[in-house]
């Protein structure tokens, strides 16, 4: 096994980073067609409790002959669902409806986050006190899915092939992400709408089937990383705490990685540190509590310098946060 | 020929509705939430019926129910009054979790220290007033960024949340944690706890004159003018001679006061210490009253007292039938997000093609 501490570093940074990878690449597709979707808490979420009980219930149902594979597929499937069905309702709201988006992005959470812990706590006062997975498919999640000659390579062995199955679909992701928005038409139009929706479908590009397709493809993609964070960092069991932020880190780290699907596969990793750090690198003068707001404080400077630099490319999507009414050119 | 090109359904702005229909509209978008959480119950294997008598009696039924219902509501409005005029202004703060928490610890340091130090109507006032100071300021920091250099104000006070939460976290497991190992900061002594009256902690009061300040704040002051014309158009403000950053920075300081005032009535009245947990969600679900209400204050006295309601009355549907009390978060969030669709149909209206050309007939 590898001791060297910055190996350890980085690997429980990518550890910690990766739900939060997820949530930012979904809410960087909503936001580039300009919606503004808060409700990435509440999505989150969902997803974590959806996901968590696909599983928990799809065990159950076969017993010990669970298939790893599909056990993932149901895991990543039910967690989408969640999160589109969600977004779902944020879509129609703001987008068919014209509803404020801040306003409906919190709604959301307020929602999100209810009918999660909701699901969750169903579920254990149903199951009798507990729901959990067992051992043998709790490693499927959290486990390297490479065989153990290459995670025992020295160096590129835990750099490379000791994470779990969910950090290679993440930055899957998040380039298939970055081809999509910078390297295809359809992309192209994606960002057009996010840009300015009256000049987009004047061109006839059909704004409201972007936005709607965007959000809820989004939506499905952030409850993923809620998915991530339950079956992996909190150990496939549904606790009270929840979440607790992610969905919010989320929202920041959109705009730390200044809505590059790139940038957010570093910047992930790095709040990941930023979230653990505390436990890896004491410092005596400051105490824990304070180094675990390192990753808000950082987003808050982040947030300053951008504004202050005031870069055309560095800016978020022109209509970021209006509705988009037709007849109201 | 013209039939084919109109679409079926077209859309256009209405200017003025009576208000009879409007309000007609909002209830009946009230009852479909109703319906939807009654379908919810219905799945779960629970008689609706039964279930919302339960929320009802459990929030109303009883003397020492109805206290717990307006301590629950009291923070929720004076919260929503707190970001009424930043929203009026649409400036989206999404910090007054952050602002109330600030002014908690602000009112903390007070009921801790001073207390033996002050007589208890003075401690009480020092406290109120530190605990503006230090939300005014929580809030302040976002919008001096936004004034000089337009920085994002919803992710700024956001992250400012997290920030002074974290800070109590550090208070209460470090400097000001009370029997060593025990994280929790100690009781205050009583004469730094607000005294009740009729049963609830006189906050009630503090929130109710809050609310007509509020109206005559913006409805009838040369500043909620100015604040209503920034929400309005920003160019329309400049031109007019504003200084728009200033005009920011005031209405926060203000905002972010209230909501420390608020966190100072929650610290002292009803949690009698600090706690990270002090502003429990709050500063988000009030967002939504003060929206609901169309930043009305008179209206937040009913919206924050329906999400009280219902806040307890899943806390009773949880003890008597086992529905875990999300359920709560989960019928308020059924509830905003229809009546945040209802409007839809009060500002637009739809024009339907069949009944147009019966009207060109006629």
């Amino acid at each position: 096994m590898n001791t060297n501490p910055i190996l350890l570093l980085i690997s429980a940074a990518v550890l910690n980073g990766t739900p939060l990878l997820f949530g930012t690449i979904g809410e960087i597709l909503a936001e580039k067609t300009g919606n503004l979707n808060l409700g990435v808490e509440g999505m989150m979420y969902m997803g974590g409790a959806m996901g968590l009980g696909g599983v928990f219930y799809y065990e159950k149902a076969v017993g010990a002959g669970a298939n790893p594979v599909l056990a993932i597929l149901i895991a990543l499937l039910c967690a989408f669902l969640a999160g589109a069905i969600g977004a779902v309702i944020y879509s129609f709201v703001t987008i068919t409806l014209r509803a404020n988006q801040n306003v409906t992005g919190l709604a959301l959470s307020i929602f999100g986050t209810g009918a999660g812990q909701f699901i969750g706590e169903y579920m254990r006062t149903r199951e009798g006190g507990f729901v959990a997975i067992s051992n043998s498919l709790k490693d499927v999640f959290q486990n390297s899915p490479f065989p153990a000659s290459l995670q025992n390579l020295p160096v590129v062995g835990p750099l490379l092939f000791c994470y779990n199955i969910f950090v290679y679909i993440g930055l899957a992701m998040a380039i298939l992400m970055a081809l999509y928005l910078n390297k295809t038409r359809s992309g192209l139009h994606l960002r057009a709408v996010g840009e300015s929706p009256a000049t987009a479908d004047a061109a006839g590009i059909n704004v409201t089937r972007y936005k709607y397709l965007a959000t809820i493809i989004g939506g499905g993609i952030s409850a993923i990383g809620g998915m991530v964070y339950i079956m992996t960092i909190a150990g496939c069991v549904w606790n009270h705490e929840g979440l607790s932020g992610e969905g919010w880190l989320a929202v920041a780290l959109v705009i730390f990685c200044i809505w590059r699907p790139m940038n957010a596969v570093w910047g992930s990793v790095l709040f990941g540190a930023l979230m653990i750090l505390y436990l890896r690198l004491q410092l005596p003068f400051i105490p824990d509590q304070l180094y675990k707001i390192l990753p808000y404080v950082v987003t808050v400077v982040v947030l300053i310098i951008t504004s202050m630099r005031n870069k055309k490319e560095n800016q978020p999507p022109a209509s970021l946060g209006l509705s988009y009414f037709r007849e109201d050119r | 020929m013209n039939e084919q090109k109109t679409p079926l359904i077209r859309l256009a702005k209405r200017d003025d509705m009576d208000p009879k229909r409007v309000w007609a509209i909002r209830g009946a978008s009230f009852l479909v939430a109703i319906l939807i959480g009654a379908i919810i119950f219905m799945v779960m294997g629970h008689n609706p019926f039964s279930a919302y008598g339960t929320i009802i009696n459990g929030a109303l039924g009883k003397k020492t129910a109805i206290r717990q219902t307006v301590k629950n509501a009291i923070p929720l409005l004076g919260t929503a009054l707190a970001i009424a005029p930043c929203f009026k202004m649409r400036f989206w703060n999404i910090g007054a979790e952050g602002q109330i928490t600030a002014g908690a610890v602000a009112a903390s340091y007070f009921a801790l220290f001073w207390a033996d130090k002050l007589p208890a109507p003075v401690l009480l006032v020092v406290m109120a007033v530190a605990a503006a100071i230090a939300g005014g300021l929580w809030g302040l920091i976002p919008a001096f960024f936004k004034a000089k250099w337009n920085t994002n104000e919803t992710l700024f006070t956001l992250m400012m949340n997290y920030i002074i939460i974290g800070v109590v976290k550090w208070l209460q497991g470090g400097p000001w944690e009370g029997r060593p190992g025990s994280q929790i900061i100690p009781q205050f002594e009583k004469s730094a706890c607000l005294p009740k009256v009729f049963g609830v902690h006189c906050g009630w009061i503090i929130v109710l004159v809050l609310t007509v300040l509020m109206y005559i704040y913006m409805s009838k002051t040369k500043q909620g003018y100015e604040i209503a014309v920034i929400g309005e158009s920003l160019n329309t403000a400049r031109y007019a001679g504003m200084n728009v950053g200033r005009i920011i920075m005031r209405t926060m300081f203000i905002s972010g006061g209230i909501s420390g005032l608020v966190g100072f009535v929650v610290a002292s009245g009803a949690d009698n210490t600090l706690h990270a947990g002090v502003a429990a969600g709050v500063g988000f679900t009030a967002i939504t009253v003060a929206w609901l209400a169309q930043l009305n204050p008179f209206a937040m006295i009913g919206i924050s007292g329906l999400l009280a309601v219902l806040q307890k009355g899943a806390t009773t549907l949880q003890t008597r039938m086992e529905v875990p009390a999300s359920i709560s978060e989960i019928i308020t969030g059924i509830f905003l997000f229809c009546m945040l669709g209802c409007e839809f149909f009060i500002n637009y209206q739809m024009i339907f093609r069949h009944k147009e050309n019966k009207e060109a007939k006629a």
